[in-house]
């Protein structure tokens, strides 16, 4: 049976409580043992057949990174992404498992566009997990056969891209999903009030001359969601928060014991509103990046726990939609390959520790989707990411594995490199065997 | 940086009054004459010009500015654009004998482009040119009629006239070095 | 002005003396519209292409006239739609006209930042004729030299523009221009079309239109567009004439020397009353012959000279 050794390396596993240097032992794909490297005395002879080992020396082992909102774009926009190239683009960015949301075209409506993706995701390098529509052809107006894609395979149910207008609508869908235990993903936008805004509300937007966007157009629809998910007892997470209105309201359904989870992206942890200025059409997104008090206070509410996941919405778009004016400018931004080193960036910036950095990108996401993922006990599916935390790099859009380059970040530079991915036991991503 | 005065003021109002004297003897009179000088120091000679003329003859000659900046040929290989300066023409210059005046006459490329402009402005009787001084080294066949002061000059050298009405004294230097 | 510049994009980033020197060689300019042949060869063999994506006859036809007067080629080419539409990304467009070669391109859109955008991608000079709510500099320069030559001087100026605010490239341009040239300004408009952190640009938001103009000196009434109606800014267009259009009434409150400017075309009758508009204190038509001696001014310094690429 294929054996793999990884010697030596800080392991960092918040679901077992370990940060120390361990060798983690690894069989059939599973976590075998995980033994204090001070203790182990274990004889590997290098070279010996079926053996592999890695010597993980001054880098941080952790739990494979988990990502709860990725468009991979396939079926449908296979230009921008594929399920394949944007697998690779997360296994260069140290996750092993991502959910795909189900804005496709064909909508991830029905059992056979996510028995499409599963099939696909079968040769993807990591663990693709579909999102099921909430609501057909995401037109807010009927509910999927929301049962039929969980036996298909979807993991949770989201209509992102799009919110549900429809207030009595998402009361059904909350209601309807607790049965099935999925959660459902809210894109919280009130489109009305939003308009034809492409940034932030603000001063900035002001010298641009550019339509805004105001913070209470997000806001006014988790307050909705969350009153609704504690009508319904529903389960709800809210995708991409952005301002500090919405983490107020978070905090408080939180504390009144609304069961409810958010996300923010490292987007919007890391940048303002000023990324616009110059009019760069890779810092037009939705939500759009706020002001800096909202960027503080997302910052406070990750380390809080009142947001409990780091998700990157990862949005491949090409020059097709970015190189136009930027009020034609599609939205979003690739994130797989950098969300780590930004993240390690708040850690390096002293607002997280690295443990909560692995809880926020690999634990958390794990038990808001309910998912068997995010750890490293014994058992578990080996899926991990090693880093070198001491490593720069500068973020170059032509060397990204996504199809996508459509990225602020070009020319950042950038503290904690992933080295090596790892999932089931098998290593699909190595920095060294790159370039 | 070596200069050498050339001409003192005394020798400049001699040129100008010798100046003002050959213009009345070849147009015999004032009459339909029309004084115009290239900013800057060619209209401060030409306004002298004007004075000197009719303290001799009672007239009154209309006297302006012709600015050739629009019409230089060298525009597109200047690094920076000259500024403008002012464009005065006090009247109709159809069937006027125009006296153009420069304080340096050096490749004619100036003179040619200020007689252009004056063509935009319409078809004055005859143009003719007064230079305080002639340095040689012309690039077009243009000639002056009237000239204060013939000086012979390497092309490295700088010729530079200085007025009272806008560097507070008159003189011309000749700079061995050019600035 | 330094002609280290290639384009003209906007007021906010030009410096003090580069305004300076763009009215004095205005002024300079103005001299050539007034004389029997308008036209002096200064740019021959110069090219401009004028890329209106917006109609616009009266900023189109003044850039074309300050190209011709100067010997340039202007042509003309307006496009209804953007290139997103064309399924041709901006940077296609640029490339093509750039192809052309172009040595300036004078660019009206209704995106905010398409001018910006456009001057990365060609290496000819690109003139902002409007952006979007961004800013259009021709426009406050002409406004600029407008008021410099009534009242002598921009310093101390106390200027009111008036309307709506959030969607005015002229607002914004013009608050980056007299501010910096030493006057005051202030705007005022329905709160619906005040955006916010206007005071950041440099002025003073007033809270309604009778205190932005009781000391103004100048009063600038912006072209209310009537469309905002059913996107809910105000309610009707009588209401807002009523509240914010410049009538004989609300002159009566303002300074008796005061003088009126409007970037037209004007809406008679809604933001500002036809005796107004026709009266004495309005400049709406010296605005219009400036503009075009303000624009070879522009072409001028942007494309009279070489430039080390």
């Amino acid at each position: 049976m294929q054996r793999l050794v990884i010697k030596g390396g800080r392991v960092v596993d918040p679901a077992s409580g370990i940060d120390a240097l361990c060798n983690i032992y690894i069989m059939g794909g599973r976590i075998a043992s995980v033994k204090a490297a001070k203790d182990d005395e274990t004889e590997l002879i290098p070279g010996a057949p079926g053996l592999e080992i890695i010597d993980a020396a001054g880098l941080v082992v952790m739990p494979g990174l988990v990502d709860l909102h990725t468009h991979l774009r396939e079926p449908g926009f296979e230009y921008k992404e594929t399920i394949q190239t944007g697998a690779e683009a997360a296994a260069a960015g140290g996750f092993t498992t991502i959910l795909c949301m189900a804005n496709t075209r064909p909508v991830n409506d029905n059992q056979s566009v996510t028995s499409y993706i599963v099939n696909k995701a079968k040769g993807a390098l990591v663990n693709v997990l579909p999102v099921g529509a909430v609501t057909v052809g995401l037109k807010g107006e009927r509910l999927t056969e929301a049962a039929e894609l969980k036996d298909a395979g979807c993991v949770a149910l989201s209509d992102d891209g799009m919110p549900i207008v429809k207030s009595g609508l998402m009361r059904r869908a909350l209601e309807y999903s607790k049965a099935l235990d999925l959660t459902i993903i809210s894109h919280a936008e009130d489109m009305e009030l939003a308009g034809k805004g492409v940034m932030n509300e603000g001063a900035v937007s002001t010298r641009l001359g550019l339509k805004g966007i105001p913070n209470a157009a997000e806001e006014a629809v988790i307050a909705r969601d969350i009153r609704l998910a504690e009508l319904t007892k529903g389960r709800l997470h809210i995708a991409h928060v952005s301002t500090r209105g919405s983490v107020e309201l978070i905090r408080s359904a939180k504390k009144a014991g609304v069961t409810v989870t958010a996300e923010a992206t490292p987007h919007h942890l890391t940048l303002t509103d000023e990324a616009a200025a110059g009019y760069d059409t890779n810092a037009k997104m939705n939500p759009p990046l706020r002001a800096k008090v909202d960027v503080d206070c997302l910052r406070q509410a990750l380390k809080d726990g009142t947001i409990d996941v780091v998700a990157t919405d990862h949005a491949p778009q090409s020059v097709m939609e970015k190189d136009v004016e930027f009020d034609r400018a599609a939205n979003g931004i690739v994130g797989l390959e950098t969300a780590f080193s930004l993240v390690y960036g708040l850690v390096e910036e002293g607002v997280l520790t690295f443990n909560e950095l692995v809880k926020v990108m690999s634990l958390n996401p794990s038990k808001v989707m309910s998912l068997d993922k995010g750890t490293l006990r014994v058992g578990a599916s080996a899926d991990i990411a090693i880093a070198d935390l001491d490593a720069e790099w500068t973020v170059d859009p032509s060397t990204l594995k996504s199809k996508s380059k459509n990225t602020p970040y070009a020319g950042k530079a950038m503290k904690g490199k992933i080295v090596k991915t790892i999932v089931g036991g098998k290593i699909v991503f190595d920095c060294l065997k790159e370039a | 940086m070596k200069t050498n005065v050339v001409m003192d003021e005394k020798a400049i109002e001699r040129a100008l009054s010798r100046i003002a004297h050959e213009i009345i003897e070849r147009n015999r009179g004032g009459e339909r004459l029309v004084i115009l000088g290239i900013p800057t120091r060619g209209y401060e000679l030409a306004r002298r010009l004007k004075k000197i003329i009719d303290e001799i003859e009672g007239t009154d000659i209309p006297v302006g500015a012709v600015d050739a900046t629009l019409y230089r040929d060298d525009l597109a290989i200047k690094k920076t654009q000259p500024t403008l300066k002012k464009m005065d023409i006090p009247i109709s210059i159809d069937d006027r004998k125009i006296i153009l005046v420069d304080d340096v006459l050096f490749t004619g490329r100036t003179i040619r482009a200020g007689m252009n402009a004056l063509m935009d402005f319409g078809r004055p009787l005859s143009i003719q040119l007064a230079v305080l001084v002639d340095r040689g080294h012309r690039e077009l066949p243009i000639k002056a009629d009237y000239v204060g002061k013939n000086i012979p000059t390497s092309v490295k050298e700088g010729v530079k006239v200085r007025i009272k009405e806008t560097d507070g004294v008159n003189e011309v230097l000749v700079e061995s070095a050019p600035r | 002005m330094k002609t280290k510049r290639k384009d003209l994009l906007g007021i906010e980033n030009l410096t003090v003396d580069e305004i300076e020197l763009l009215l004095s060689t205005a002024e300079s300019f103005k001299e050539v519209s007034a004389r029997e042949i308008k036209k002096v060869p200064t740019l021959r063999g110069k090219t401009v292409i004028n890329l209106f994506y917006e109609p616009s006859t009266r900023t189109r036809t003044s850039f074309e006239i300050a190209a011709k007067r100067m010997s340039a080629d202007a042509v003309n080419i307006s496009i209804a739609s953007s290139s997103a539409v064309k399924g041709e990304t901006l940077k296609d467009t640029a490339r093509n006209l750039e192809a052309m070669k172009p040595d300036a391109i004078v660019i009206r859109h209704s995106s905010a930042g398409t001018p910006e955008m456009l001057s990365r991608y060609v290496g000819c000079s690109v003139i902002n004729a409007g952006d979007g709510a961004h800013e259009h500099p021709s426009q406050a320069l002409l406004d600029l030299l407008t008021v410099k030559e009534r009242l002598g001087r921009i310093e101390g100026v106390r200027l009111a523009i008036v309307g709506d605010i959030a969607h005015s490239r002229v607002a914004r341009s013009n608050i980056y221009g007299f501010t910096k040239l030493g006057a005051s300004v202030t705007v005022a408009g329905p709160p619906t079309m005040m955006p916010p952190g206007i005071e950041r640009l440099g002025c003073r938001a007033a809270a309604n239109m009778t205190d932005a103009i009781k000391d103004a000196d100048v009063i600038m009434m912006l072209r209310i567009q009537l469309e905002r109606q059913d996107e809910a800014f105000f309610p009707s267009a009588r209401e807002y004439s009523r509240l914010y259009g410049l009538d004989a009434d609300k002159l009566r409150t303002a300074k008796k020397d005061v003088i009126i400017l409007h970037p037209g075309p004007v809406n008679r009758g809604v933001e500002i009353s036809p005796d107004v508009a026709d009266g004495p204190y309005s400049l709406i038509l010296d605005q219009v012959t400036n503009g075009v001696a303000v624009r070879m001014a522009i072409f001028y310094l942007l494309l009279g000279a070489s430039r080390e690429t």
